[in-house]
């Protein structure tokens, strides 16, 4: 098995933060338009993030240029994947959130926001991965053998 | 006025699932009513002589590399104690049977393979040695 991809941890944390405000605007500001435009820019970042690469969502960036020269090199490295995976429940949630808003189901597209609020929160705070604490109870409900 | 509302009620599921993880993390259950036997055939690798350290990862667990470091350190340290790592992905009938429902899952075996306690989440050191005492004392 090949090396998996390693990532510094306080880049994920603060990838994490940055999406924790956005997605906290989102509930906070009583406005379609500015809700409708927040949302698309955190699904687009999930998406790249998820899909490409954590190293190549914009905040990562913002943190590679701005904060580590700053903080200098990590102690430690953490392997990519639970945090990718993350990032592609992020997605799931805010994509979902975007279509009801865009469906005009207002309530229904702030609950979704929230639970990756929640989730992006327990990240950055804790350092805490919800999606990745779930997976395995998805996966055992696949059929027996698959 | 839902959005703000929403807000307060994240803020809230938020504290809570935090406070909620850090006493579950690492807390091994007391005694367990049905001692599981479990066979050096189903955990693909031999049994300690005193006990064996039986953890479950997946690949998406960031805490698995932690209790993995930790066990290993300390079966090193304790005569008669070994670890063994499962992917539980590739275990799912095991993880079914066992009940396992997050990763890192720590199970204590005793010398003939009977699960004397359980945790998820990744432990403490103190935590892991004191329910390392007890298998080990119940088997003797």
């Amino acid at each position: 098995m090949s090396q998996p991809t390693q990532v510094d941890p306080r880049g994920l944390r603060f990838v994490a933060g940055v999406t924790a405000v956005v997605l906290a605007v989102v509930l906070a500001i009583p406005s379609e338009p500015v809700r409708i435009v927040l949302l698309a820019v955190q699904v687009a970042v999930f998406a790249v993030a998820a899909f490409i690469g954590l190293q190549w969502s914009p905040y990562a960036i913002v943190f590679a240029r701005l904060v580590r020269p700053r903080i200098g090199p990590p102690a430690t490295f953490e392997d990519a994947r639970p945090p990718r995976f993350a990032q592609v429940v992020g997605l799931t949630f805010t994509a979902v959130a975007l279509v009801l808003l865009l469906a005009g189901a207002t309530t229904a597209a702030l609950v979704a926001t929230a639970f990756a609020l929640v989730a992006a929160v327990l990240n950055a705070a804790v350092g805490l991965c919800l999606g990745c604490e779930l997976y395995l109870a998805l996966r055992r409900l696949s059929p027996a053998g698959a | 006025m839902t959005g703000p509302l929403i807000l307060l009620a994240a803020a809230v599921v938020t504290v809570a699932i935090a406070v909620l993880m850090r006493w579950k993390n690492g807390r091994f259950a007391g005694r367990l009513d049905d001692r599981e036997v479990l066979t050096p055939e189903q955990i693909g690798a031999a049994l300690g002589d005193r006990a064996t350290l039986l953890q479950f990862s997946s690949a998406f667990c960031s805490p698995c590399r932690a209790t993995r470091t930790l066990l290993t350190d300390i079966a090193d340290r304790v005569d008669g104690v070994v670890t063994v790592e499962i992917d539980a992905e590739a275990h799912l009938d095991l993880v079914r049977e066992l009940h396992i429902m997050r990763t890192p899952t720590v199970l204590v075996l005793d010398a003939e393979g009977a699960v004397s306690t359980r945790a998820s989440g990744l432990p403490r050191r103190d935590q892991v040695l004191a329910a390392l005492n007890r298998a080990v004392e119940s088997s003797t």
